[in-house]
């Protein structure tokens, strides 16, 4: 494994390099706009929620970003992910290459935006007058999990976009009702114990609230919401490395 | 011992129509029983060995399932039925103009390129210079790719390409790149590669490349194997003449 990392090294970078340039060519804004669109949401929701939903939560900008934060980098990085074996079948029809280094390199890219947002929210953590504890330490435990998440979801999306075009536009919808489910603007101390449950179910809010007790509240999740988030994980990336090495020389039927 | 082992290799491509069709649409007739694909064989029972140091030649009509064979020979398609075995390393140069990145500049693909050839990044600093001094394009380093026009493309895919070094090269119509002075250098360097003891399968159209070079030829038609063996002269005889009865 180690060796055919080293063997690939060479390609990875020149495919990071060419997505980089490809992605920020003739912008003048190029990375600041990464950040500044999660910033813009950011502020929006904060204008027309805070009425409804802010009364009762304390810190409710940085309750709020929290959520945008890690749905940001979900949408952004399964919606890139989707297109990068098809973008690239020019190249894996002619050498044979590991095709999930396409998909690696999509998510360098958006892992770059996910840390440049990820400084502003410190900052803005400072402003709403957050404590800084210890406990941040704990926030690597999501982030690499999202990171993993990210990468299977972008694996399974990319294998079924090669033989459906659909799912572009299905997905799309899906997000934004994901985004609706994941209690990124609203709280869900007022549904009934039952309905909490299925909030459980929902692996980006598992994310988002993760990022919020020890964020907001200082507080370390149990041991059995940890374990949660890592089935969660090993099945969405299991599933996707399973289509991958089934559908590996036959992705080339259908592009 | 042989160096390249096909043995009774078939192809097969699905052709649905799922693309056009969507998920959605797929998991309706799914449900209702009327989903179809078909089947379409490329190439059905292809065997034939190669020696250190041969030069097989492909020969046959368009759609006969040369570049399809050739696919699975490389590694890049896994053959449906039967099985290759190769020893040592193997190259192949597949339709070389494609596959470059338009947006990019010349200097950015030639080192996407190489990389993709699985060279180092250190081999491909030392080659640089030479590499665009033989595609002829030192001024236009820095340009985007899609500025060239269509025969420096594929000069400067051929100078990439023509630094491997394998045991086994496979050469996809690669012979007739650039205008006259150009093929007259790319031949010769093509030769220098075959000459150093390279195991090689030419796909060409050019009968008289294949009665010159080669020492092996194979002739497909339509997927089947139609002739394979080392008597090039008389199985080119023969695929002239079925030619000329069509």
């Amino acid at each position: 494994m180690i060796d055919r990392l080293r063997r690939y090294q060479f390609l990875f970078e020149e495919l990071v390099k060419r997505d980089f340039k490809k992605k920020y060519k003739r912008t003048i804004l190029g990375m600041a706009w990464s950040v500044l669109s999660p910033l813009l949401t950011l502020l929006v929701m904060k204008m027309v929620f805070s009425n409804f939903f802010g009364r009762n939560t304390e810190h409710y900008t940085t309750y709020l970003f929290c959520g945008n934060l890690i749905f940001s980098y979900f949408s952004e990085s399964t919606s890139q992910g989707m297109s990068s074996l098809v973008s690239n079948s020019g190249i894996f029809t002619k050498v044979n290459v590991p095709k999930y280094l396409f998909l690696m390199s999509k998510n360098v890219q958006t892992l770059i935006n996910f840390g440049l947002t990820m400084c502003v929210f410190v900052v803005f953590c400072v402003l709403d007058r957050i404590v800084f504890t210890w406990k941040l330490i704990f926030l690597l435990y999501p982030i690499i999990l999202l990171l993993l998440f990210n990468f299977g979801m972008g694996l399974i999306l990319s294998a079924l976009f090669v033989f459906f075009q659909d799912i572009q536009y299905l997905w799309s919808v899906f997000t934004m009702l994901l985004m609706y489910m994941s209690a990124i603007f609203y709280t869900i101390d007022s549904y009934s114990y039952t309905v909490q449950c299925l909030f459980l179910l929902n692996p980006v809010y598992l994310f988002i609230r993760y990022f919020r007790k020890i964020v907001i509240d200082a507080t370390i999740p149990t041991v059995w919401f940890h374990l949660l988030m890592m089935v969660d994980v090993a099945v969405v990336l299991g599933l996707g490395c399973w289509m991958y090495k089934k559908y590996n020389h036959r992705f080339l039927y259908y592009v | 011992m042989s160096i390249l082992d096909v043995h009774n290799v078939s192809i097969c491509y699905m052709t649905g129509d799922f693309k056009e069709i969507g998920l959605k649409e797929y998991v309706m007739r799914r449900l209702r029983g009327n989903y179809q694909v078909n089947e379409f064989w490329a190439d059905q029972d292809i065997t034939f060995s190669l020696e250190k140091g041969d030069m097989l030649g492909i020969i046959g009509t368009n759609g006969a399932g040369k570049s399809t064979l050739l696919k699975a020979v490389s590694g890049i398609m896994e053959p449906t039925r039967g099985w290759v075995k190769r020893e040592g390393t193997i190259a192949a140069l597949l339709e070389l103009a494609s596959g470059f990145d338009g947006d990019l500049t010349v200097r950015e693909n030639t080192y996407l390129r190489g990389a993709m050839l699985g060279y180092t990044r250190k081999f491909m600093d030392d080659m640089y210079e030479q590499i665009i001094s033989f595609a002829e394009l030192t001024e236009f380093q820095d340009r985007p790719f899609k500025q060239l026009s269509s025969g420096m493309k594929s000069r400067l895919a051929f100078a990439i390409a023509s630094l491997v070094k394998p045991d086994i090269l496979i050469l996809d119509e690669v012979l007739s790149v650039g205008d006259g002075a150009f093929r007259k250098k790319s031949e010769t360097k093509m030769k220098e590669i075959i000459q150093s003891g390279a195991t090689t399968i030419l796909v060409s159209h050019s009968l008289e490349q294949v009665r010159k070079l080669c020492s092996k030829v194979l002739w497909l038609h339509k997927g089947q194997q139609m002739d394979f063996g080392s008597d090039v002269q008389t199985i080119c005889d023969h695929y002239e003449s079925f030619l000329r009865k069509k």
